[in-house]
């Protein structure tokens, strides 16, 4: 049996030739390149939605910002993916998201392995421009051995696309519109009451902040393990 | 149905209509109808047959006649009089007076000048049939050459030519954005799929503040719409069409559904249309009202039954849509266009316009002018001759100030190119957008901070909350403005809130979030001295926001 013929397409990155299959998106050549593309909506293995827009790239021809995640490549695509531009839009997008919600580093139990806090380490953010709206959430402690704290949510939606992808039980949806909007689970009842939650726990380990969380951890003891989703996609490809 | 089959309907018809000398024609859209005309239409009935002039004289109830500022309207025809806000039987004798105008005697003091600029300088494509056929009658629309386009090209055009004649008639998409209507649908004809599936929607759902060009469109003449989705499947090679309308407008939707079942009665929908292997069938979708899901990607999302957030773009819906099938996505007026187009031909469309923007284009004339209402004209009008011509100028001697198209997506339009031409190029020159057709004209009472907050607050509410840049920053350019507003802001705050105007418009994943900042834009750009008014000398120049310096000058004069 030969393998089925793959199309390569040839693009550039920041200036790099790179060749890619015709399948892949910009964020994947990029990545395999050692090019790095900031990201905290996409997790590997979990379906991509564009939400974060931190991934936007300039490409040569397109008067609009494209999401790298999203946007497959193309032969002879000029991508920009770091410009001072870029790097001014993604800082914003950061702030804005630490201004939404009350991310309070000190005392939260992902201190020091948080996404977002890593995000803004490496975008150079000392303080944030906007200003903190500071809105008043709940915290969910009704299930046994998990928590959601809205007050750290950035709703980037990896637990709802891995509770329906993944773990197949689609416990987590949004709820409400715009800044109103929030994670929830089943039909808005208390997460402890969730008849379809098994509580896997798939959800807690994609989060990227200390939004979902195990219960009895203290500030900073919270490390989240997301190796097992590329295994476990993986794994079902190739069973089927 | 044949051809022969529909044009008989139609001779039946017309020689019916021809029996009756005299008609009398009652607004039944919901303008007129939140002011009871369907009382007016009942009083008209019954003194004609108390009068025993049943056979002399056909009322009807129709669709719009535009001038809905002057409301309920009735007119009588084939004299063309035209009589304005006639009160239901039972507050006065408007209705006995109309009826006993019939023999002569004019009914002067309800009478409406149909000579006025407003009616005289309209071109009707779009509106032909609004204010002339009984919306909840299909023979009426096939009288009025309803339904030739579509079995002329059933029978004599292939897909192809159909594309040609709307390519040729340079219609672009009367939705908002202006693509080329004849492009999309040679797109989605290309595009290939498993099992052949492609599908036809209907964007009905019409959410900017003062806009109701398509919502007037379904209730005057709602077969015109599936007509041109017909034509549109058949084009592309579709069999399955979608209308999402929104369920704030229950009219447009009872008579949605009262003429897709008259026209599956009469096989003008359904399977074998004309006897051809041509098959179509048209679903109602209701929207939830959501403004996000007139986008497309998010409109597609709701009609599957899923949140309505949008899905970022490529792939466009003509590739992969609902349910992952081609899709081919218009907006109402676009559908409307579409029947004339293919009886007619695409030079005759293509003669009316600029030269870019072809045709005409229906809107929705609001605010502080004196003839509000519904009109359509050429592209390439002048924006003063609508506003001042058609419009009847300012009410109460005021000045004119600015012209907002195109809703929380658009911009204003201020006084130095009032003479500019109305058409997709010139708008976006000057920082606005065609848009649907909403135009909301204002006087020196508004105060252009004000109206930028009003529109951010709408795009506020409406945002999905799906991509960060317009969820967050949508609340944060509303909570800024609503400081410039009370007179508590600075430089500072005005820096960041242009800031904001760039991130969120350059970085949002939707069309709502892209435009969410034009009206702050192109007010900053025209009247920023009314915002350095309100940071300088904490005042609102027009005197409606209440600054807290006013506050305090109020107290102390107390």
């Amino acid at each position: 049996m030969s393998p089925a013929a793959v199309e390569i397409k040839t693009l550039q990155i920041d200036g790099r030739d790179i060749g890619a299959r015709a399948d892949q998106t910009i964020l994947e050549v990029a990545r395999e390149n050692g090019i790095n593309i900031p990201t905290l909506c996409h997790l590997d293995g979990l379906t991509d939605v564009g939400a974060c827009r931190l991934c936007l790239v300039e490409v040569k021809g397109s008067n609009k910002l494209l999401p790298a995640c999203v946007t497959r490549v193309q032969e002879g695509m000029e991508v920009t993916a770091h410009s001072p531009r870029l790097e001014a839009l993604r800082k914003m997008i950061v702030e804005m998201l630490f201004s939404e919600r009350n991310h309070v580093c000190s005392v939260c139990v992902s201190n020091g392995h948080c996404e977002l806090q890593r995000m803004a380490e490496s975008l150079g953010i000392t303080h944030v421009r906007v200003p903190y709206l500071n809105p008043k959430l709940q915290v969910d402690a009704s299930n046994r051995r998990f928590v959601i704290d809205h007050n750290r949510c950035i709703l980037c939606s990896r637990c709802v696309r891995v509770c329906d992808e993944i773990e197949g039980a689609h416990t987590w949806d949004h709820f409400g519109r715009g800044i109103d909007c929030r994670v929830i689970t089943d039909l808005n009842q208390p997460w402890g009451e969730s008849d379809s939650c098994t509580s896997c726990g798939k959800c807690v380990h994609v989060c990227p902040t200390g939004a979902l969380v195990e219960k009895g951890r203290a500030a900073g003891e919270m490390r989240k393990r997301q190796q097992f989703l590329p295994y476990l996609t993986l794994m079902r490809e190739g069973r089927q | 149905m044949t051809l022969e089959e529909l044009r008989e309907i139609a001779r039946t018809e017309r020689e019916k209509q021809q029996e009756v000398p005299q008609k009398i024609h009652v607004c039944t859209a919901a303008a007129c109808l939140s002011q009871h005309s369907d009382k007016v239409k009942a009083g008209i009935e019954q003194r004609i047959k108390e009068k025993g002039l049943e056979k002399s004289c056909h009322v009807k109830g129709v669709g719009c006649m535009g001038l809905c500022a002057a409301g309920p309207l009735v007119s009588v025809e084939p004299e063309g009089k035209l009589y304005q806000g006639v009160r239901p039987p039972e507050e006065g004798s408007d209705v006995a007076d109309i009826v006993d105008s019939l023999d002569g005697k004019a009914a002067k003091r309800l009478e409406l000048d149909p000579a006025l600029p407003f009616f005289q300088e309209q071109v009707k494509v779009v509106l032909e049939n609004s204010g002339k056929i009984d919306p909840e009658k299909i023979e009426d629309y096939i009288a009025a050459e309803g339904y030739e386009a579509l079995l002329t090209a059933l029978t004599s055009m292939t897909p192809v030519e159909v594309i040609e004649q709307v390519t040729k008639s340079g219609l672009r998409g009367r939705g908002g954005a202006g693509y080329p209507t004849g492009l999309k649908w040679s797109t989605v004809a290309k595009a290939r799929s498993q099992n052949n599936q492609k599908f036809v929607i209907c964007n009905a759902d019409e959410g900017d503040p003062g806009a109701f060009m398509d919502r007037s469109v379904l209730e005057s003449d709602p077969q015109r719409v599936l007509e041109g989705m017909a034509i549109a499947a058949y084009a592309v090679g579709a069999s399955h069409g979608y209308i999402y309308v929104r369920a704030e407008y229950p009219l447009a939707i009872k008579r949605l559904k009262t003429a897709i079942k008259q026209a599956e009665n009469l096989g003008l929908l359904g399977n074998n249309i004309c006897e051809t292997r041509f098959s179509f069938r048209i679903d109602i979708r209701l929207g939830a009202g959501a403004f996000v899901c007139g986008e497309e990607t998010a409109l597609i999302n709701s009609v599957e039954g899923k949140r309505g957030t949008p899905r970022p773009r490529p792939p466009y819906p003509a590739q992969e849509g609902l349910w992952g099938a081609p899709t081919l996505i218009n907006n109402v007026e676009t559908y409307a266009n579409i029947a004339p187009i293919v009886r007619k031909g695409g030079a005759w469309y293509a003669g009316i316009g600029t030269e870019k923007s072809k045709g005409t284009k229906v809107f929705a004339l609001a605010g502080r002018v004196q003839n509000t209402g519904l009109i359509e004209v050429p592209m390439g009008i002048k924006l003063r001759d609508i506003i001042f011509r058609l419009g009847g100028g300012i009410p109460d001697g005021r000045q004119f100030k600015a012209a907002q198209t195109g809703g929380p997506s658009g911009g204003c339009v201020p006084e130095q190119y009032l003479d500019m031409p109305v058409d997709y190029e010139s708008l976006a020159k000057v920082g606005s957008i065609m848009g649907s057709g909403g135009l909301i004209v204002m006087d020196d009472s508004s105060c252009m901070p004000d109206v930028a907050k009003y529109f951010m607050d709408f795009c506020r509410t409406e945002s999905c909350g799906k991509c960060a840049p317009c969820r967050v920053g949508t609340t944060h350019m509303h909570n800024l403005l609503e400081k410039i507003t009370s007179g508590v802001a600075g430089e500072k705050e005005l820096a960041l809130l242009e800031e904001l105007c760039t991130v969120v418009s350059q970085t949002s994943l939707c069309g709502l979030g892209q435009t969410a900042p034009n009206p702050v834009v192109s007010t900053l750009r025209y009247f920023r001295n009314e915002y350095m008014a309100h940071i300088n000398e904490k005042q609102c120049p027009a005197g409606v926001c209440k600054t807290k310096a006013a506050t305090k000058t109020a107290e102390v004069g107390r």
